[in-house]
């Protein structure tokens, strides 16, 4: 026997069983659509999507690409670690970034948070589910994340525009999945929908997963900037704030654009102090996310918009 | 510092170990807007220390700007999701909390009460294993307590905690709580309810008896909410003795390899163990278990597995592995209790698309036996089931499919109702008993047409030709 682990007699321990539920929706989706993706945003929660994906399809190599959604504004350690990653499993890796905004320079320092995500994220996102036609996408969200998501289906239906209606949502009961989708529409799936961090960063740690090294502490140069801490990561940050940038032991508890991702103090440089760390403080995992800041229920707004 | 708190603080490597081996427990609350049940998950979630400090003080600001408890904080706030109910005031919709402790992992599916949404309790109903039912101490038994225990039943739901919320509001009287008890048992009786139940008095709003036994109700001898949810025996409810796998993916990495891919939805399956595949007939033996970890010796219920034959056997997405000594029934006639779901009726003869497991068919109402008033749990005949109405129909399928009885096999008696024409999803269906009357499809196609069918699905998969039985 390999990895079974049952506690008394056969019976799963929760994070098997949060493991098997994963595995079964990914399988349904491959079976039911045409044409599916999976977004890679490199961090940790795509790393273990990418895990269960790896499990639900072995000894084959996975039967759909990973879609990176490329700001040009992610830390260069997600891009290297993203490009490691596709080399080791040999998945198929599509990057896609917004050709307009490129061509006018968004970027977060330019034309502040709320510009850079909408034409760098939201219209990105977008612009490459319309070029590809992908008729179902896999995303890493979690219902524990934030109040908006706690409703959000797991096949979560978005009509041509991407958008998303949370008073017409489809019913969904026991893990039988309503694939049924006309043309030009499209689902999203959530398969760790009914994970929380901790169950994320326990499974990481007990499956060995590799993640981005930014998630462990170690001296990086960061500076304050429109209240949280970030890290000097290139040349593109205006020089006046480089300039004020000082070496401190901090780690990253989520990953996206080094301007709009927080850093926090720490000194946790292995898996189990991560986790330590997780259970001892007392601010929630999008608290380092400058997007949520607005007002609650922005989320839900821009998820209405096609956000993902 | 806690006891929790100082042995992650200091050994955080044993503490995770013992936390890895945790069981998952599901559970569903169901209340009207009154009976504070926003406010027991709010207790629950911030009395397992699952809310953080930020969480915390958007709560603060929001309880102000709301203004329902009168500046107090309102743990009801930390549950209440989506920004457009909120400002109505009511749950509209399933929400899905999670929290942990130490003995197990909990994710709460929370129902709205209102009248209109049995829809959304059917659905939170369908994966729990347990239920909590939630009664005002100052109303008693009320309708909605009724219609929440019926459809609790109805998903098969083993495990029911009624709890008594607001006690404080009748000075933890011991007399007013055991008359509630008397009449919710005698109500229980009544409608057959065999499931296993649990009555607690509680205030949710001060913690009484949820997490720490209240001193303001020593009368009370039983144990707290929590205590139950962590211990509750949930092992005896599943299936080891009847082996079904539904077939999702057929992998075919390779000329080589051939696995079939499925969820164990019951029983037990090992290496060399002879199999046969419903509704084809067909047998072999499992030659090997393979998953991404190695391969097993054996495998069981809940597991998701890939199997591979010692014979090369025709298996499809949709086809049921069962072990050849002990197979399930099949039918194309069956007796089904239907939750409905859209604004559309269901009506005879109309055809649905019908998912179960990764089973797809068609499916008709040939007639319906009766409905079921969700208030009075009266029946009576109908031609029709609305919206939010439940009743028992027969069922008529376009193929014959293996099955098992909903309350024996949740993953083999459940399925779902979908438009042909919108895609949307609405009704949900159980599967009671195969029908006495199988008449209606005692074959449309000739021996010669069904064998003629199955060469060409063989041979020209490409033609897409349905399958006809």
């Amino acid at each position: 026997m390999t990895k079974t682990e049952p506690i008394s007699t056969e019976r799963l321990t929760h994070l098997r069983q949060l493991e098997a539920e994963s595995i079964h929706i990914m399988r349904e989706v491959i079976a039911e659509f045409d044409n599916p993706v999976m977004m890679y945003s490199v961090g940790k929660d795509s790393a273990v999507m990418l895990h269960l994906a790896l499990k639900a399809f072995a000894p084959a190599k996975l039967p759909f690409p990973l879609l990176h959604v490329d700001t040009t504004w992610k830390f260069k350690e997600m891009i290297a670690f993203r490009d490691k990653r596709a080399k080791e499993e040999g998945f198929e890796l599509l990057v896609h970034t917004n050709p307009e905004g490129l061509a006018q320079n968004v970027g977060p320092f330019t034309h502040g948070s709320a510009v850079h995500t909408d034409i760098m994220k939201t219209q990105a996102l977008k612009q490459a589910l319309n070029k590809y036609e992908f008729d179902a996408v896999f995303g890493g969200a979690r219902r524990d994340e934030e109040k908006s998501r706690a409703k959000e289906r797991i096949y979560s239906f978005r009509d041509k525009n991407h958008r998303w209606d949370p008073k017409n949502q489809r019913p969904e009961l026991w893990n039988v999945y309503n694939a049924r989708v006309h043309k030009g529409e499209s689902i999203r799936v959530f398969p760790i929908s009914n994970w929380t961090e901790l169950d994320v960063w326990q499974y990481i740690y007990l499956e060995d997963i590799p993640i981005v090294p930014l998630y462990f502490a170690a001296q990086r140069p960061v500076v304050e900037y429109e209240g949280t801490k970030i890290m000097v990561d290139d040349d593109r940050m205006p020089k006046a704030l480089r300039d004020k940038a000082k070496l401190e032991m901090v780690r990253f508890r989520t990953l996206g654009c080094y301007p709009l991702t927080g850093a926090v103090e720490s000194t946790a440089t292995t898996l189990p102090e991560i986790i330590q760390e997780m259970l001892l403080t007392k601010t929630s995992e999008r608290e380092g996310r400058v997007i949520d800041k607005d007002s609650s229920g922005s989320m839900e707004k821009k998820k209405i918009e096609g956000y993902f | 510092m806690s006891i929790k708190e100082t042995k992650i603080a200091t050994d955080i490597v044993s503490y995770l170990k013992e936390h890895e081996n945790k069981q998952l427990l599901r559970f569903i609350t169901c209340g009207s807007v009154d009976d504070g049940k926003s406010t027991l998950i709010g207790r629950l979630l911030y009395d397992s220390k699952m809310i953080f400090e930020d969480q915390l003080s958007a709560i603060k600001q929001d309880s102000k700007k709301m203004g329902t408890t009168d500046g107090e904080f309102d743990l009801a706030l930390l549950v209440d999701g989506l920004q457009s109910e909120r400002e109505q005031g009511i749950t509209i919709d399933v929400a899905y909390r999670y929290f942990t402790t130490d003995k197990r992992k909990f994710i709460i599916a929370d129902t709205p009460g209102h009248e209109q949404y049995t829809r959304n309790m059917a659905t939170g109903a369908s994966t729990a294993d347990l239920a909590i039912i939630l009664i005002d101490a100052r109303h008693g038994v009320q309708t909605q307590t009724k219609r929440h225990s019926f459809i609790a039943k109805l998903l098969g739901i083993k495990h029911i905690v009624v709890a008594v919320n607001k006690m404080d509001l009748v000075d933890f009287s011991q007399e007013k709580y055991n008359e509630i008890c008397k009449d919710y048992k005698s109500f229980a009786e009544e409608v057959g309810l065999t499931n296993d139940i649990t009555l607690i008095p509680l205030s949710a709003l001060n913690g009484d008896n949820v997490v720490n036994l209240s001193d303001q109700s020593p009368w009370y001898k039983g144990e707290t909410l929590m205590h139950i949810l962590e211990t509750i025996k949930i092992d005896q409810d599943r299936d080891l003795a009847h082996f079904r796998m539904p077939v999702q993916y057929v992998n075919r990495p390779n000329l080589d390899f051939r696995g079939f891919c499925g969820t164990i939805a019951s029983g037990i399956i090992e290496v060399g163990d002879a199999i046969t595949v419903l509704p084809s007939g067909k047998s072999s033996t499992v030659k090997e278990i393979v998953t991404y970890d190695g391969n097993l010796d054996y495998a069981y219920v809940q597991q998701a597995i890939t199997l591979t034959t010692n014979d090369e056997i025709d298996i499809s997405r949709g086809d049921i592995i069962v072990k050849s000594d002990e197979q399930p029934d099949q039918a194309s006639s069956l007796d089904v209790d239907i939750v409905w779901m859209s604004e559309e009726p269901l009506i005879k003869g109309k055809q649905y698309f019908i998912k179960r497991a990764s089973t797809q068919t068609v499916g008709t109402i040939d007639h319906f036996y009766y409905k079921t008033d969700v208030n009075t749990l009266e029946e009576s005949t109908t031609n029709v089931l609305e919206l939010n109405e439940i009743g028992r129909a027969k069922l008529d399928l376009e193929q014959s499919i293996a099955f098992d009885a909903y309350e024996h096999n949740k993953a083999m008696g459940s399925f779902i109702l979908i438009d042909r024409i919108t895609n949307n999803t609405v009704g949900a269906g159980m599967i009671r008993n195969k029908s006495e009357d199988q008449s209606k499809k005692e074959s449309e196609y000739s021996d010669f047409e069904i064998e003629m069918n199955a060469l060409v699905r063989k041979h020209f998969p490409h033609w897409e030709s349905k399958v006809i039985s």
